[in-house]
């Protein structure tokens, strides 16, 4: 049986380890409440430059636009959205296995798939198993849109010089607190729009013509729809640390529980041990 | 005065305002126009400029930066990356941002890729501290 001692010792580093567990429970739960406000207030501009887009293409004239064609489709860009921070459970282990996946079942039939990180961790995955085209890292923690922005320019640069005809975005979307849905979307080229017919009545005035707005249109979409993601991932991130790091604890309770029953025992054990002696030389000398 | 036009300005991060007003004017990019009740559907690009709204016989001015505005039924939705209201507006900041757009713009020629940035940035501090001036009034 363990000493006395180093049963001790130990409780008192489990006591340690779950008052930074529950520390940074606290923290996620802040975190993802503010970041949970910012994906909805940033919901209603997605859904109405969607629609927007959905009332000038059903009017025509989206088709001839280079963001819509396919240009070279022998290669693809994967783009995977995880988090800088470790420690939030299976958060970005099941991005990058997925992704994995997605690289060994696409790359029959692509000639090319090159992967863009966001995101530490799934850098850190991926790049010993596939070549990384790009990364971006430390964005996530102060996120703005001007740099959603840089990256969906530099994804639609690369779209237009024929790096890539087709580019698909991974990444967790946030679900609930204890649940993401892992979500995989074709970004480019621009699927024809969905939904509701929402015809623009045709004595609609363009300033300037529909072809022009389209055209500033489109990359727009691209930026809000990075953006969007990003915004859903971190609130994602938050949610696993959370139900992680609220395991951890009741885990770590648990471990304390165990270890201080094991601790009254060893103690007892002592005791007793001690009186037997006592009163086995008492008898001795008495005899 | 019977019709309203009812007014979103949303931006990425939130939305700005909602309200029903009597009269917007706004800068597109083929120039500045005005819209009341009843105005045909309409869809433009805005540049950065000036927005003005009147409510109640008090106009109120905001600062917007590239964007969208749609006209349709009365109802007017304006998507914009940044929008400040004219009280909202940091001087101090737009000047800063003005001196060092002008820095900038001292060492760039035209040809180079950052001269579009810093130019953009010129006329965004400009417009700001010109907006700024104005608050509302009857």
């Amino acid at each position: 049986m363990a000493s006395l001692k180093s049963i001790k010792k130990r409780i008192t580093t489990v006591k340690n380890s779950r008052q930074i567990t529950k520390a940074m429970k606290m923290v996620a739960a802040a975190k993802l409440r503010r970041a949970q406000e910012n994906v909805t207030a940033a919901r209603p501009y997605a859904r109405k430059l969607g629609s927007v887009l959905r009332k000038l293409a059903t009017s025509g004239g989206e088709s001839g636009h280079p963001l819509v064609q396919r240009e070279n489709p022998g290669k693809a860009l994967l783009v995977v959205i995880t988090s800088d921070r470790g420690l939030c459970g299976s958060f970005n282990a099941n991005i990058s296995k997925t992704a994995e996946r997605f690289i060994l079942e696409k790359s029959a039939d692509y000639d090319e798939l090159s992967v863009m990180t966001i995101g530490r961790k799934g850098n850190e995955y991926l790049r010993h198993r596939t070549k990384i085209w790009k990364n971006y890292t430390n964005i996530l923690s102060n996120l703005n849109y001007q740099t959603a922005a840089l990256i969906a320019q530099e994804i639609i640069e690369g779209f237009l010089a024929g790096e890539y005809g087709e580019v698909h975005l991974l990444y967790n979307s946030f679900k609930s607190v204890m649940s993401q849905d892992i979500t995989l979307v074709r970004l480019l080229p621009i699927a024809p729009p969905e939904g509701q017919e929402e015809e623009f009545r045709p004595e609609a005035i363009y300033e300037p013509a529909k072809e022009e707005l389209l055209s500033e249109l489109f990359p727009k979409h691209i930026e809000v729809q990075i953006f969007h993601a990003l915004l859903e991932s971190i609130a994602a991130e938050h949610g696993a640390r959370m139900t992680a790091m609220d395991s951890a604890t009741k885990n770590a309770s648990v471990m304390i529980d165990k270890l201080t029953l094991q601790y009254n025992r060893a103690r007892q054990a002592a005791i007793t041990k001690e009186l037997l002696e006592i009163i086995s030389g008492a008898e001795s000398i008495k005899g | 005065m019977a019709e309203k036009l009812k007014v979103e300005i949303m931006t990425p991060y939130k939305i700005v305002m909602s309200e029903e007003v009597d009269m917007i004017t706004a800068t597109g990019t083929l120039g500045e126009f005005g819209i009341l009740p009843g105005h045909a559907p309409f869809l433009t690009s805005l540049k950065i400029g000036e927005l003005s709204y009147t409510k109640d016989g008090i106009t109120y001015y905001l600062v917007l930066n590239w964007g969208y505005l749609e006209v349709d039924n009365d109802e007017v939705t304006i998507l914009v990356e940044t929008a400040e209201r004219a009280d909202e507006i940091d001087l101090e900041r737009a000047k800063a941002a003005l001196g060092r757009a002008e820095e900038a713009l001292k060492m760039l020629t035209r040809e180079d890729k950052d001269f579009a940035v810093y130019q953009a940035a010129l006329e965004r501090a400009l417009m700001r501290m010109q907006v700024a001036g104005k608050s509302s009034r009857k």
